[in-house]
């Protein structure tokens, strides 16, 4: 891929990216969660999703109460120190708005899952899913034989999305990303997808050379778009502060089905893009 | 000092089991407190470690999620999730993991995924996380759970993360490598491992708790240790220090956050 035409504008980058049915990607632990993304995607009315996440905490309890996703694999969904994911929920509990078949599976599963899909192998494999049920109930989670010792050994089918969606401090204009901070399964997640779009904090010219430095190098990125604040209410390491105080207020708004659609078409599709959503909560300096 | 509270309690019998050096692996909630406050007193050196990937962490105050800032600011390093689990936890290079579940059995197995059916859920838990594989591979494990006998129960729902399974040695013919469960920490006091039976018995007391309490807690017939110890009351400086984690925790946690935006 050329650096010509990278960077794009979010909405772009999802109308380009992203169609109904598709199997799709939004990684962040706790961290730089791309929140920008996930309102976009909505606000193009994607539908039939199949979602994929460690940790479907605020930012999937809105897409999937929005009622875009038809699947879910996941490994812990909650409100995190807070309690409970009450779209999710109402999903698994009482398929509102829509039923959700869901793909339940360990943390150390789907980074496994994660990892063997960068790789592009078939499947991951972990010495993990031992003593739980979790097998009994998810069909996809299997073993194998070791080969040298006979071990049988838990496996789980390589996670491969159609496009995985990112945020990150800066990327430069030929699409290199810069990572700092906490990182989660960000890197595998965007290195087993066949499309990666990253919205940044900062476009600058060129990045310095960081050795050690987690750069997702440009020929890999299929689309960078400038979002400041696109990680909020989440947060961006030497940046801004995860809004604690925002996801406590979450529990009490997404409890009711109302009052979370009238939230979401208020402050999410009634606000044309990310710099209106935070202007419309006040987050905005 | 003033009065203390069971939680309070809960939380510093925890730390208490907690040695100087041994690297534990933190849930949030009580055991992020208790594996803080253990730091913040008797274990200076304990080797603090998230899921999230933060090696050696020091925070001043309580994550509310398991990869808040704080534990990034103050971390020695900073991993890749995949190698958390891979290269620390799966290695065998953790001492103590640190678990909290809606259900405990007899044998110290957890639940934290569902209450009711897997496929028509009364009540849908957040699931697995990390629990299953820390329960799996962490040499021994510590439990924290508040007691109702809608928590300790004779059968879980789901088994989301083993315990000693169905007791007798069935954990020990497994290829598990972590050694299960030490200690279940509740709010009357401590249920251990009975060697043999595997099963969970009554060894350890708060004070002025009593042995009734904790039959009438628990779901299934408890049996009581040949000895029941009294557990000491919390110091003048333990509560003083949990106190103010506490406190600086909720002035963090209120905190406007405001967007370096243009």
């Amino acid at each position: 891929m050329s650096g010509v035409g990278k960077v794009v504008s979010l909405g772009e980058a999802v109308a380009r990216h992203v169609a109904d049915g598709m199997t799709v990607a939004l990684e962040g632990f706790t961290h730089l969660i791309p929140f920008a993304a996930a309102h976009e995607i909505l606000r193009q009315r994607r539908r039939e999703l199949h979602l994929v996440r460690m940790t479907p905490d605020l930012v999937y309890d809105q897409m999937i109460g929005m009622g875009c996703a038809r699947r879910l694999t996941f490994s812990w969904g909650g409100n995190p120190g807070v309690g409970s994911a009450h779209r999710l929920r109402d999903a698994i509990e009482h398929g509102w708005p829509l039923p959700l078949e869901i793909d339940e599976h360990t943390h150390a599963g789907v980074a496994a899952a994660y990892c063997a899909g960068a790789a592009r192998l078939p499947f991951g494999l972990l010495r993990g899913y031992l003593g739980t049920d979790l097998v009994q109930v998810n069909p996809r989670i299997r073993s194998v034989e070791c080969p040298y010792t006979g071990e049988r050994i838990a496996t789980v089918p390589a996670l491969n999305p159609d496009v995985t969606f990112l945020h990150a401090q800066r990327a430069d204009r030929r699409g290199n990303v810069e990572i700092v901070g906490i990182l989660g399964a960000q890197r595998e997640a965007g290195l087993a997808a066949k499309a990666l779009v990253v919205t940044v904090e900062e476009l600058v010219d060129e990045l310095p050379p960081a050795m050690n430095g987690i750069v997702l190098p440009h020929w890999v990125v299929s689309a960078v778009a400038l979002c400041p604040g696109g990680a909020y209410p989440s947060y961006v390491q030497g940046r801004y502060g995860r809004d604690n105080a925002f996801y406590q207020r979450w529990d009490a708004v997404s409890r009711d089905r109302g009052t979370f659609r009238s939230w979401m078409e208020r402050h999410v599709l009634g606000a044309p893009d990310h710099a209106s959503f935070l202007a419309s909560l006040g987050a905005s300096a | 000092m003033s009065e203390w509270t069971r939680d309070e309690m809960m939380t510093i019998a925890a730390a208490r089991r907690l040695w100087n050096g041994c690297v534990c692996f933190v849930g949030i909630g009580l055991p992020s407190a208790a594996c803080n406050l253990a730091r913040l007193t008797h274990a200076p050196d304990i080797v603090l470690v998230y899921e999230s990937g933060t090696l050696g962490t020091r925070p001043d105050v309580l994550p509310l999620s398991i990869g808040d800032g704080e534990l990034a600011d103050t971390a020695a390093c900073v991993v890749p999730l995949p190698e958390i689990f891979a290269y620390f936890l799966q290695a065998g290079r953790v001492d103590v993991g640190f678990l909290g579940a809606a259900q405990v059995d007899r044998h110290g197995n957890l639940n934290s995924t569902v209450i009711g059916p897997y496929d028509a859920p009364s009540t849908r838990l957040p699931g697995a996380g990390g629990a299953t594989e820390i329960a799996a591979h962490a040499r021994q494990t510590f439990v924290v759970i508040k007691a109702t006998r809608r928590s300790l129960v004779e059968r879980l729902d789901f088994r989301t993360s083993a315990g000693f399974l169905e007791g007798r040695g069935a954990r020990a013919r497994t290829t598990m490598r972590g050694g299960g469960p030490r200690a279940v920490i509740t709010d009357f006091g401590v249920l251990t491992p009975e060697d043999g039976s595997d099963e969970l018995v009554l060894s350890e007391l708060y004070p002025g708790a009593t042995e009734e309490e904790a039959r009438a807690a628990v779901g299934w017939p408890l049996r009581l240790a040949p000895v029941i110890e009294r557990i000491a009351a919390p110091t003048p400086a333990e509560l003083e220090a949990l106190r103010a984690l506490h406190a600086r925790t909720r002035a963090a946690h209120a905190q406007p956050v405001r967007l370096p935006l243009t």
